[in-house]
């Protein structure tokens, strides 16, 4: 009969991955995100690839943090999701403000400011 | 810390006076509450604390940037007495948004820790995304939102990557413990941190609107209302400079080497940028919005010759920077009421066409800021150039300051036009009805930037 093994720390099961597998992800997801907010026309889409880099930096603090066994990177973690929040809120409502205003949120449309 | 404690409650306080039925007592309140936080920051002067578990530090240097920043608040909410007569402004949510940005400013400015820096830089940003969109039914002002917000969190995202590169180099978010980590690293610190610092760098660089990331600067300067405007155009730009300055000369002076080139060519860039560009400009605001592009670049010739001026010279510019633009965007306001093309405040040089007829006193006072913008000697413009460049100058950095110089020439071209036009072009400018209050704050900053033109070492006193 096996001895039940002992559950494996959190920390622990994120160390069995090399640290660099994560530095490589999340810069991936950034990247993807960049790409994202250069190449679409949809605010929304846009707004939502700026979601995607702010979650890539979250997942790499975990990682940090993780690896280094030191909190003050996820208590940071917490400080980017409620201020995502906070924009979330702010660019939400700017968008619907621009849809109330010309029916559309093709970011192309706006050209009333050029010289 | 208690004018960051005292403005978060008064921009409360203010939220709920919206309630009353009398608009009248706003604009008082908001002047009165800047005013006791001014005073209630003085009272840490020539003591050096650090605040909330050792994230906030309040030193001098500080504390004089965020006189500059209260100063430029306290003007612009003077200027404020339009919104009482507009029907649609909401002026109680307005000067609670300013209050709780100018708290966002002074984290910024005394930041230990880049927790609190990246919360600073969000509540100044936010609130500032919030009053560039606040002319609801202009399609201009929603669309300037529009891409300060896109731009804004893009930039964002790039700090916050860069941030987390730090601090996978250094495992801890305080500035002093990275420059601990970068000296015992014996001159080899790992590549993370460097490019952790590159990626702060160009957030930062956004938010201050530097070359090449100075895209979204017109658009929103030109398309936000005028009076936010100008109190995006001295306070974001201060408390940024003042973040950078913080950052580079507490963690990252160690490694000046790596830096100081690629910020020497930003400098560069940005200096060429901003005024070339300010010379094709029909519109006093647009011209004013790269103006401001190329002030970014002055400044940015003290933190790439960081020494021991580049302190004093930085807060120096600033205050003088922010007193001459605050005049200039006060006189447009006034101007750009009186006509009106295509339904809108006429913002072209040509609204100034002989304002110097009727209105003597308003074409002084924006002749005053113009020359001070332009580093005119007597204004406070020439001594901030003055003593930046001699920065420029210790560290031996000739080729900057040469484009510096060249490029503060083709300012004056542009700066003067508006000059001309108000002193020696004919136009049919009626006389411009002026309140005293709004009157009194012009002509204080204009006589703030004549003394301390004609005497400098005023200040050089309290540094």
């Amino acid at each position: 009969m096996q001895p039940t093994q002992a559950p494996i720390q959190i920390p622990e099961v994120i160390q069995l991955i090399d640290l660099k597998y994560y530095l490589i992800i999340s810069t991936a997801l950034f990247v993807i995100g960049i790409i994202g907010v250069l190449t679409r026309r949809n605010a929304i889409i846009i707004f939502m690839s700026i979601e995607l880099m702010l979650n890539s930096v979250n997942l790499l603090l975990i990682a940090f943090s993780s690896y280094r066994s030191d909190p003050t990177g996820q208590v940071f973690v917490f400080f980017i999701m409620a201020v995502a929040a906070a924009e979330v809120a702010v660019g939400l409502a700017i968008i619907v403000m621009i849809y109330r205003n010309t029916r559309s949120i093709d970011v192309g449309l706006l050209n009333k400011l050029k010289w | 810390m208690l004018p960051i404690i005292l403005l978060s409650v008064f921009g409360i306080v203010l939220l709920f006076l919206g309630f009353l039925k009398t608009r009248a007592v706003l604009l008082p309140a908001a002047l009165l509450f800047i005013l006791i936080a001014l005073g209630a920051g003085f009272l840490e002067w020539n003591k050096s604390y650090l605040y909330f578990g050792d994230m906030l530090l309040i030193n001098n240097l500080a504390i004089l940037f965020s006189t500059i920043v209260l100063i430029s608040a306290f003007m612009v909410v003077a200027l404020s007495g339009d919104f009482l007569e507009d029907e649609m402004a909401q002026p109680a949510e307005y000067y609670a948004i300013l209050l709780f940005s100018i708290v966002g400013a002074m984290m910024m400015i005394g930041y230990e820790n880049l927790i609190m820096l990246f919360v600073g830089v969000e509540i100044l940003s936010v609130s500032m995304y919030i009053l560039t969109g606040s002319d609801k039914r202009n399609l201009r002002s929603n669309e300037a939102a529009l891409k300060y917000f896109l731009m804004g969190s893009f930039a964002t995202g790039f700090m916050l990557f860069g941030m987390a590169l730090l601090y996978g180099a250094v495992g801890s978010f305080t500035l002093t413990d990275i420059k601990s980590y970068i000296l015992l690293s014996h001159g080899r610190p790992s590549l993370l941190l460097y490019m952790g610092e590159l990626l702060v760098l160009i957030g930062m660089l956004f938010k201050v609107s530097a070359a090449p990331f100075h895209f979204w600067t017109p658009d929103v300067y030109e398309g936000a209302p005028t009076l936010f405007t100008a109190f995006m155009s001295t306070v974001v730009k201060t408390a940024g400079f003042a973040a950078l300055l913080q950052l580079l000369s507490v963690s990252f002076s160690a490694i000046y080497g790596f830096w100081w080139v690629i910020l020497a060519a930003i400098t560069a860039l940005t200096l060429l940028a901003g005024n070339l560009t300010a010379v094709y400009q029909n519109s006093f605001k647009r011209m004013m919005a790269y103006s401001s592009i190329s002030h970014a670049g002055y400044l940015l010739i003290g933190l790439a010759a960081l020494g021991q001026q580049s302190r004093s010279a930085l807060v120096f510019y600033s205050l003088a920077y922010s007193l001459a633009t605050i005049s200039a965007f006060g006189i447009l306001l006034l101007v750009a009421k009186q006509h009106t093309t295509d339904g809108r405040p006429d913002e072209s040089y040509s609204a100034f066409n002989g304002l110097s007829r009727n209105n003597p006193l308003l074409a002084f006072v924006l002749a005053v800021s113009m020359l001070s913008l332009a580093g005119i000697p007597l204004t406070a413009g020439f001594w901030g150039k003055f003593m930046l460049f001699s920065a420029a100058v210790d560290r031996g950095m000739v080729w900057i300051l040469i484009l510096a110089v060249l490029m503060s020439a083709v300012g004056i071209y542009y700066y003067f036009r508006v000059v001309i036009a108000m002193y020696f072009r004919e136009g049919q400018a009626g006389r411009i009805r002026v309140a005293p209050f709004y009157q009194f704050i012009l002509i204080a900053a204009t006589a703030l930037t004549i003394i301390l033109g004609i005497v400098p070492g005023l200040f050089q006193n309290i540094m």
